[in-house]
């Protein structure tokens, strides 16, 4: 018999497949995380080519910054903002498209269809209607209604660009909610209707608790996506107006990239693996108390 | 009846933030600089002049080609390491599997926004900034990449174990098995696959702003922002020509495509 056996060939092979997406893991995701660890404790000016060790003082900084807790305010307020709309509309959109009605492929097509737009071409329309003189003012003028200049007032900015951004992608959301909703055993709706519920309690008794494991994969996809939001931002407010739209990625930018503060860019890359990390944790926690079943 | 009525007016209404946005991008497009921003549905006054500016103000065509030809190979590029990787961790056993794969998707807490700054200063050590080299790596192997795996794997993992016994006696071999059984299987897999990795870089926004300063070398998402006149106004008409553009054409594909995609993605995303 051979040192090569089928197991041993098995092995190799095994080792082999996954060698490039182990380095790939390795070089481009652990690695820089170490790093970016590493260079927080630093003070690091690329114009002046200095890297000196300096402790926890960027972390001293984070706290005195006085321009922090509003980059945090935002960051919560775009996120929260993002899934409690998102995830609600996501599921209007899905029980209206698994009503028995004709023509329901051609609406799901119509509302997927921003996902596959280009999120800049997106963007850029939606920041031409919302302008000051832009076509949604202008239709509302029509109505004798005198609309604000929604990217420049401080009551408006944050949710005009959450809105931009749930249109943007609640496409995908409805269609995970709908392929849950399909999968829902239609003798319980029956059994219920039989017992007398009405259509309320079939959906907060029956629906729901089924659909649980699609509620929690998309808000944990939902959420870690609403963090990592930069081009909506850069595009449609620059972070203003003052800094009431400047979220945790937009700040990192504009540390590290404009103000050349790599040292300190990298803390606050810390602060959000941190906050992805607590939120990640936390949600998971929150599926062995809610989650209805999962196989 | 009532009911019906009622259903399909909802369906309407809710349908207008979806598609008006497309619909006013194309046909604003063709509205000369002084009716940009009247409210008419059609341009009263039609003109390509927009159009051809987007051609002469900048490097359009290469910066076209620039994020067709990076989001290719990174497509291509996902789809041989993720398939790789995910039908190993799904079927052969080897020691330490379970530990590598848990390592792997350890990588989906953390995003790329996390690592931008170490990965630029390797990039600038390796003389790669300004250059397409970080836009295809990092998405190709790095965080994108570990999700395409965890994909793959859930799909693998669904096989049914006699098709590997028959070919095995057949005297086929893994690579074999891998490549003529278990790959052309995963089609729908790739599909889902394929279609987020093709978006995710022609959307990629961050990375060229932070890593591109060469106007030539500029993917689409960074060059649709460029459109403006000497006094930094935004040239609205050809800005959204270059958006339409961008758009279109996976737009296009999209609805030729639109049950492959819209299924594809629900079934794949989801049996996780």
């Amino acid at each position: 018999m051979s040192y090569w056996t089928t197991r041993r060939r098995d092995h190799l092979t095994g080792y082999l497949f996954i060698t490039p997406a182990l380095f790939g893991a390795a070089a481009f995701v652990f690695v820089p995380l170490v790093l970016v660890v590493w260079y927080s404790l630093h003070e690091w000016n690329v114009l002046a080519d200095t890297f000196d060790f300096v402790g926890t003082e960027n972390y001293r900084r984070l706290l005195d910054d006085p321009g922090f807790p509003a980059v945090l305010r935002a960051t919560g307020l775009f996120s929260i903002g993002l899934v409690v709309v998102n995830l609600g509309l996501a599921l209007a959109l899905a029980v209206l498209l698994n009503q028995r009605l004709r023509g329901t492929t051609f609406f799901r097509v119509l509302f997927f269809s921003p996902v596959v737009v280009s999120l800049l071409a997106w963007t850029i329309v939606w920041g031409f209607l919302l302008q000051d003189n832009g076509g949604i003012n202008g239709f509302l003028d029509t109505l004798g209604i005198d609309g604000p200049n929604w990217l420049r007032s401080g009551g408006t900015a944050m949710a005009s660009v959450v809105i931009v951004q749930v249109f943007k992608n609640v496409g995908l959301n409805m269609v995970l909610f709908l392929a849950a909703l399909q999968g829902v055993p239609q003798e319980l709706y029956e059994a219920a209707r039989t017992d007398g519920a009405g259509p309320w309690t079939v959906f907060r008794r029956i629906t729901l608790p089924l659909i649980s494991p699609t509620v929690l994969l998309t808000s944990i996809i939902t959420v870690v996506g609403s963090l990592q939001v930069f081009a909506q931002i850069s595009v449609l407010t620059q972070g203003g107006p003052g800094n009431s739209t400047t979220v945790l990625v937009y700040y990192l930018y504009q540390q590290a990239f404009q103000f050349h503060a790599f040292g300190y860019g990298s803390t606050l890359s810390v602060v959000l693996f941190l906050i992805v990390l607590a939120l990640t944790v936390l949600q998971w926690q929150m599926r062995k108390r809610w989650v209805f079943h999962e196989n | 009846m009532r009911t019906k009525v009622v259903l399909y007016g909802l369906l309407l209404v809710l349908c207008v933030p979806f598609v008006f946005p497309t619909w006013w991008m194309v046909t604003s497009s063709f509205k000369p600089n002084a009716e940009i921003f009247s409210p008419s549905l059609w341009p009263s006054s039609f003109t390509a002049e927009p159009w051809r500016q987007v051609f002469t103000m900048q490097p359009f065509a290469q910066q076209y080609f620039n994020s067709a030809y990076i989001a290719v190979v990174v497509t291509i590029g996902t789809l041989v390491v993720a398939s790789m990787a995910g039908y190993a961790f799904a079927r052969i056993r080897f020691p330490g599997q379970n530990v590598l794969f848990l390592v792997v998707l350890t990588g989906l807490l953390i995003p790329s926004e996390v690592t931008i700054v170490p990965l630029f200063r390797i990039f600038n050590s390796l003389g790669m900034v300004d250059t397409h080299w970080p836009l295809i790596l990092v998405p190709m192997l790095g965080p994108p990449s570990v999700l395409a795996t965890f994909i793959m794997r859930q799909f693998f993992i669904t096989l049914p174990a006699e098709l590997e016994e028959a070919a095995r006696i057949d005297g086929l071999g893994r690579p074999a098995i891998f490549r003529r059984i278990a790959l052309p299987l995963a089609r729908p897999a790739l599909g889902a696959v394929a279609i987020f990795t093709f978006l995710h870089s022609w959307n990629l926004y961050l990375e060229p702003v932070v890593y591109l300063s060469t106007r030539t070398r500029y993917t689409l998402p960074q060059a649709l922002t460029q459109f403006t006149d000497a006094y930094q106004g935004q040239l609205w008409n050809v800005q959204l020509s270059a958006a339409s553009m961008t758009a279109i054409p996976v737009l296009i594909v999209f609805v030729l495509a639109q049950r492959q995609f819209i299924e594809g993605l629900a079934h794949t995303g989801l049996k996780g």
